[in-house]
């Protein structure tokens, strides 16, 4: 059979393209431009090479705010998935409970992420919050405005609380596709809850997870405006996360160079980590 | 071996699933479980694993109650339609895993997975993962994991509905062998009235959570003990009529009737229901004494060397012919069918065979 030759086939993945283009391409090729040149306002633009790659490579204050960025993105890692995967193990996968269940689950999911800051702020402000007034009023010192361990504990259960029903009802996705026979046949063999655990239900939760973690680790690492709206980066710089500490040069300092570059590299090392995560778990299921 | 149902039911929030059954099953032949979908099969063989309590009567195992008995101590073993394996473990481990949680030394464990294997022909797959294989192959590693243990009873819960014909073919002549020479009870739930033609053994029609009927598989098909039964075992569906007897006539309807049989002659005046085998529905005239009959096609299924006409008779009722040879006919078209009357069983008014033909 003939192949038929028809170049209209173009324009219907013309309005893919130019969305591409305008969404992604531009503003990133802009971002190239910007990264290897200078400029002194008045729109002069001087070639600057790699310059500002070299210096944002070895700023002290770029290495310490991917630091608590890496530092940030573990921990809710850490806590988020064993706790996702316990609420979903626990959840019941009959009867009416379910739908009122997936429903409370969807819920911080559903709130905008500012709301979501501003709610976590109030609500653990010292003096009239519920959880900060409470805390003092057991007599723990708690004021996350001036002590950065607080902040942090802060900001971690405000990230725990927005978005461990992602990984929960993915993870409740992958266990409701057990089909029940693979419990009568473990039943049948005589195996542990922990076995059926270890055997059945990980492995098959095993793709919802690899896509859970890539989600979370992703979206964790662009976080910006929950931490910005809780914190604004402080108390002084100890929460000062990447995208928080780029916005400040962007656009309080208006570096554009050093800004440009610093959005790069924090692209790449996104795209390097979700690369090699990603090739890690996948090999696993080779195996 | 055997294993006795005493009057067993289920019920579930008030629906009954399994009406009160009395079965014994042996060891030694197929006990065939042969019904359609949500008859009963699968809810049936969980009570006889242990895996579901019934409601009410005994389950015993050799001469012992073993009721209230759960069933990881009941020595069972089950395939299901899905290829039930698990996915992290290599073909090995999954064979091996009813022998390691029974704690057996290892040697043991190795050379009684080897024998199985070889005997299901994955021996050379024994290092992969069930992902890896086709589903014949996968169907067969969980064949394996439920043989290699000496199970007293082994369930099948339609085992080979998911697969494709071809492999179907070849485990269907491979189960009985595979049973010659064990000592246990072997129970096989299956759709499909020609495979329990093929493995003989005994059989139960089910229908609707009932046994209609529990005998020597041949016998069921031959002397079906009433209406349910025989369509329980018919694939296509079993013609049915209604039919009047007066004097010396059966009259099917106004222009088809027969005389009344020697055989025939004790029954009494009436009406009875008759069920014809699709094979005894021709679309052409035989040598035979045949009765004719006028008939709508709905549907000609030709496959080659058989046609499988639907059509519609007497008012509404929905009959289907099937014949060697390609018979082809438009939809919508009126044609006479001839009826094999001498070969259909005759019901009475509460469904109970009276007559079984010649």
């Amino acid at each position: 059979m003939n192949k038929t030759v028809n170049q209209k086939a173009w324009f219907l993945v013309l309005p893919v393209l130019l969305l591409v283009a305008f969404n992604a391409l531009i503003p990133l090729m802009t971002v190239v431009n910007y990264s290897v040149q200078e400029t002194f306002g008045d729109n002069n633009f001087f070639w600057a090479g790699v310059l500002w790659f070299e210096e944002v490579l070895r700023s002290e204050r770029f290495h310490s705010s991917l630091g608590r960025q890496l530092f940030f993105t573990f921990s809710i890692l850490l806590i988020e998935i064993p706790l996702g995967v316990a609420i979903a193990l626990a959840m019941p996968r009959k009867g009416v409970w379910v739908s009122v269940c997936l429903v409370l689950m969807a819920m911080p999911l559903l709130i905008p992420w500012n709301v979501v800051g501003a709610m976590w702020n109030i609500f653990a402000l010292p003096e009239i919050g519920l959880l900060g007034n409470t805390l003092n009023a057991l007599g723990i010192d708690y004021n996350f405005t001036r002590q950065p361990v607080a902040a942090w504990v802060t900001l971690i259960a405000m990230d725990v609380w927005h978005w461990t029903s992602l990984v929960v009802l993915l993870a409740y996705a992958g266990l409701v596709s057990i089909p029940d026979a693979y419990y009568q046949a473990a039943k049948i063999d005589g195996a542990s809850s922990w076995a059926i655990f270890r055997f059945i239900q990980l492995p098959k939760m095993k793709r919802v997870l690899t896509i859970a973690i890539l989600l979370r680790f992703m979206d964790s690492f662009n976080i910006y405006t929950e931490p910005f709206v809780l914190t604004g980066g402080g108390p002084g710089n100890s929460t000062t996360l990447l995208s928080i500490d780029l916005v400040k040069i962007a656009l309080g300092q208006f570096d554009l160079g050093p800004a440009a570059a610093m959005s790069l590299i924090y692209f790449l090392i996104i795209l390097l980590l979700s690369w090699i995560f990603y090739t890690l778990m996948m090999r696993n299921e080779d195996q | 071996m055997a294993l006795e149902l005493k009057q067993v039911s289920k019920s579930v929030a008030g629906e009954t699933h399994i009406f009160p059954t009395d079965m014994v099953l042996e060891a030694g032949e197929f006990n065939i479980l042969l019904g359609t979908t949500l008859s009963g099969k699968t809810s049936l063989m969980q009570l006889m694993a242990g895996l579901d309590r019934p409601t009410s009567g005994q389950v015993w195992f050799n001469g012992q109650d073993v009721t209230e008995m759960p069933v990881q101590k009941r020595n069972v073993s089950m395939v299901y339609q899905q290829f039930i394996n698990y996915p992290n473990m290599t073909v090995f481990e999954n064979i091996a895993s009813p022998l390691r949680v029974a704690k057996l030394p290892d040697k043991e464990t190795r050379s009684r997975v080897g024998e199985i294997a070889e005997i299901l022909r994955i021996s050379s797959m024994l290092e992969r993962r069930p992902s890896e294989l086709s589903g014949g192959q996968q169907q067969r590693v969980a064949m394996a994991r439920a043989l290699v243990k000496d199970s007293s009873l082994i369930l099948f819960d339609e085992p080979l509905a998911n697969l494709d014909f071809k492999l179907r073919e070849e485990l269907r002549d491979e189960l009985p062998r595979l049973f010659a020479e064990r000592d246990c009870v072997v129970v096989y739930a299956t759709t499909e009235p020609s495979e329990a033609l093929l493995f003989g053994g005994k059989c139960a029609a089910m229908f609707e959570g009932a046994v209609a009927q529990f005998g020597p598989t041949a016998e069921l098909y031959r002397k079906p003990l009433n209406l349910t039964s025989a369509q329980v075992f018919s694939e296509p569906p079993l013609n049915v009529a209604k039919v009047v007897k007066s004097g010396d006539i059966f009259r099917l309807s106004d222009t088809a009737s027969w005389p009344v049989d020697a055989s025939y002659q004790t029954m009494a005046d009436g009406e009875y229901t008759i069920g014809v085998r699709p094979h005894h529905v021709y679309p052409m005239q035989k040598e035979k004494q045949l009765v004719p009959i006028d008939g709508k096609v709905q549907v000609a299924e030709l496959s080659g060397s058989e046609s499988m006409i639907h059509f519609t008779a007497f008012e509404d009722d929905s009959w289907v012919s099937l014949s060697h040879g390609v018979h082809a006919f438009d939809g919508g078209e009126v044609t006479t069918f001839y009826v094999d009357v001498a070969n259909c069983f005759y019901f009475g008014a509460d469904g109970r065979l009276i007559s079984a033909g010649m």
